[in-house]
């Protein structure tokens, strides 16, 4: 900053002296280090911004972007933008698409699109398309030769499924996402209940992310306490009993808690033997392995921001809360609690942000019913070829990430507190 | 053992914490042990007590063509990413901290926005992206997946360095007659190296530990140890899963190991 000013402070004697211009050397000596400054920068800005940023930008427009209709069904797709309304004109354009797309072989890529929206499409259209080849309607005959093929091309429900696709964009993704769709007026309204799925798997996500970030805080907070009130001594065997855990393999640990959990493991053979249960437990594959593991592997990111805070408290705090009359207890809340909020909302917002997007523990360690947003965006996007969904959820996900990242930020203060030793 | 000024209440609470942190290290600490003597059963199931021991499932490990394949292969990668991925971010947190550098700040935030989008993001993403130029199933897309991964964390540790690094030294080297890479391997390098080191350690365990991108990316022939490990874990677990975990809890006590050594090395470093 410094520079600027000098350069910008007028200077008559260098102005006399042509070639020797202090102002526009310095000018350009600036130049020149910023340039030098930028090529340090570059190769990473590059590649950050070509395999990350590029890819994520595809991804999310592939939300809201699902040309397969238009660019393989052109004609038809252009009437129904132009609302010409399902008539002659409109399916003797379907037919001429049909014949098109089954010579370029792209008849399936449109079922499959057609199918997201309303099931039974893709045998309808390759139904069609098998037909066409042998039948020519005749001229004014192309509705009811559709009709004849199947009754469902006439009917309403799957004309209203048809106009959804034929826009290059479309808000079907999102608000399936969502559990909405648009009925026949293009009002929004809630899908059927027994298709209700992503705003429950969207509350399950969050309430498994918070009992886990709750859990951490109950467990992490006596333990990053400790290692403040320890010796050095003890405090670094507690720093290495918290750091062990966080260096080792994520596939590691969410291995020894399947070995550890399941039926013959040795939690089990412990209380069987003990005469506690009379039949081994089911500890995994439900809901309690996703929370014991997740709370496992997530914990350290609660303490060490924590403990990172807590160290700076300075112990005369209490005391002298307590030389003033406070009971422990509310000594406790009132003069030392309060000190250590910021290391912990920064905890268990790295947590809860950390656990929202988790996919492997929950997807080796969860039954059926506790798979969480991330599972869904595997599920479409690898199982059931739906990548409209997948994208969709996907941006479901990255919304809350980045407000909560945008939350940590300011809690703070743009610091980022220690994670390391 | 306590403060003198604690009543009798407080003191019993001190214990009770004390108590709840020592359950509370065990069960951080415990079940990951707890799969190292499981790895040496002579037995094909994975559960106490253990009857008879033996080194079986190490020579499973060390005979099954799979195991060796997919460790040369997390090797590799890893290897690679760490050092693109340090070498580019230490120039980048080099320039970052320059004062000639415009916006910082949001070039920062741009940079560390790898660590922050869940990884599931990443890799749907990438997947897509990357079938597109031919990268999915290559070596090259992992390691360009993974160097991106681990940029982060390098451009966190360099720059925590630098912020108490005076780059005064850098002109002064300049002046009196350094060239810029010989000023920078003689001058910055040896003050910022803690950084440097650590920001690798970080870079190497993220793309080591790394599965789901490798999920979506990776073909079996680049297939990696943790996601061997997934395959296993999710299809057929057996003891050679424990002997595996076995060898990488020793390989990330050895990075622990490392980054403790080399942060205590600064401390006293910097305090001498």
């Amino acid at each position: 900053m410094a520079s600027e000013q000098v350069v910008s402070t007028p200077m008559p004697h260098a102005e006399s002296k042509p070639g020797r211009n202090l102002k526009q050397e310095l000018r350009r000596a600036g130049r020149r280090h910023q340039r030098s400054t930028l090529l340090l920068i570059l190769p990473v800005f590059a590649l950050v911004f070509a395999f990350f940023a590029l890819p994520i930008a595809g991804l999310l427009t592939g939300a809201v972007n699902s040309p397969e209709y238009q660019q393989n069904f052109p004609r038809s797709a252009a009437i129904i933008e132009q609302e010409g309304g399902f008539n002659e004109a409109f399916y003797a354009a379907l037919y001429a698409d049909i014949r098109a797309a089954d010579e370029a072989r792209a008849v399936g890529k449109v079922g499959r699109r057609l199918n997201q929206d309303t099931a039974g499409f893709s045998t309808m259209l390759k139904k069609a398309a098998r037909k066409s080849r042998k039948t020519v309607p005749a001229e004014g005959e192309h509705k009811a030769w559709f009709k004849s093929v199947d009754k469902r091309w006439v009917d309403a429900r799957y004309q209203a499924a048809l106009t959804r696709a034929a826009p290059a964009y479309t808000d079907f993704f999102l608000l399936k996402s969502l559990d909405l769709k648009r009925n026949a007026d293009g009002d929004l309204t809630l899908v059927d209940e027994k298709k209700r799925l992503f705003v429950d798997v969207f509350l399950r996500t969050l309430t498994i992310s918070f009992g886990v970030t709750v859990l951490c805080c109950l467990l992490g907070y006596p333990l990053a306490w400790t290692m403040v009130q320890a010796s050095p001594k003890w405090r670094n065997v507690l720093l290495l009993g918290v750091l062990f855990p966080f260096w080792t393999s994520l596939l590691v640990r969410t291995a020894a808690w399947v070995i550890v959990l399941q039926k013959e493991g040795p939690i089990n053979t412990l209380l069987v033997s003990s005469g506690l249960v009379d039949a081994p437990l089911t500890l995994v594959f439900n809901r309690f392995g996703v929370f014991v593991a997740l709370t496992h592997i997530l914990l350290p990111f609660l303490v060490l921001p924590l403990y990172s805070v807590m160290k700076t408290i300075p112990k005369d705090y209490m005391r002298a809360a307590k030389s003033l009359g406070a009971r422990p207890v509310y000594a406790f809340f009132t003069a030392y609690f309060p000190q250590t909020l910021p290391g912990l909302s920064a905890g268990a917002i790295l947590v809860f942000i950390m656990s929202i997007g988790y996919y492997i523990t929950p997807a080796l360690l969860g039954g059926p019913k506790d798979q969480m947003i991330s599972y869904f965006i595997a599920f479409y996007t690898n199982n059931t070829i739906n990548w409209g969904l997948a994208s969709a959820l996907a941006l479901n996900l990255l919304i809350v990430t980045l407000v909560l990242y945008a939350l940590y930020q300011r809690i703070t203060g743009g610091n980022r507190v220690s994670l390391g030793a | 053992m306590f403060d003198p000024s604690l009543t009798r209440g407080e003191k019993i609470s001190v214990s009770l914490t004390f108590i709840v942190t020592g359950l509370v290290l065990l069960f951080l600490i415990t079940p990951i042990l707890a799969i190292i003597p499981l790895s040496f059963t002579a037995d094909s199931i994975l559960s106490y007590p253990i009857e008879n021991w033996s080194l079986r499932w190490y020579r499973v490990l060390i005979e099954n063509p799979v195991w060796a394949g997919v460790t040369r292969n997390s090797l590799i990668i890893a290897f690679a990413a760490t050092i693109c991925a340090t070498i580019l971010g230490t120039l980048a947190s080099i320039g970052l901290n320059s004062r000639y550098c415009p916006k910082p700040g949001v070039i920062t935030a741009f940079l560390l926005t790898p660590m922050i989008v869940p990884v599931i993001i990443t890799g749907v993403a990438s997947y897509f992206f990357y079938s597109k130029f031919g990268l999915t199933n290559s070596y090259a897309g992992m390691i360009i997946a993974h160097t991106i991964l681990g940029i982060p964390f390098v451009v966190i540790t360099v720059s925590a360095t630098l912020q108490g690094f005076d780059m005064n030294q850098q002109r002064a080297a300049y002046s009196l007659g350094a060239r810029p890479f010989y000023a920078f391997r003689t001058v910055i390098m040896p003050q910022i190296s803690p950084g440097v080191i650590s920001g690798a350690l970080f870079a190497f365990v993220t793309s080591f530990d790394e599965v789901i991108v490798a999920l979506f990316i990776a073909g079996t022939e680049q297939y990696t140890l943790p996601r061997q490990m997934f395959s296993g874990i999710r299809e057929n677990l057996d003891p050679t899963i424990a002997a595996v975990a076995t060898v990488m809890i020793v390989v990330s006590l050895t990075v622990l190991a490392l980054a403790q050594y080399v942060s205590a090395r600064a401390e006293a470093k910097r305090s001498s």
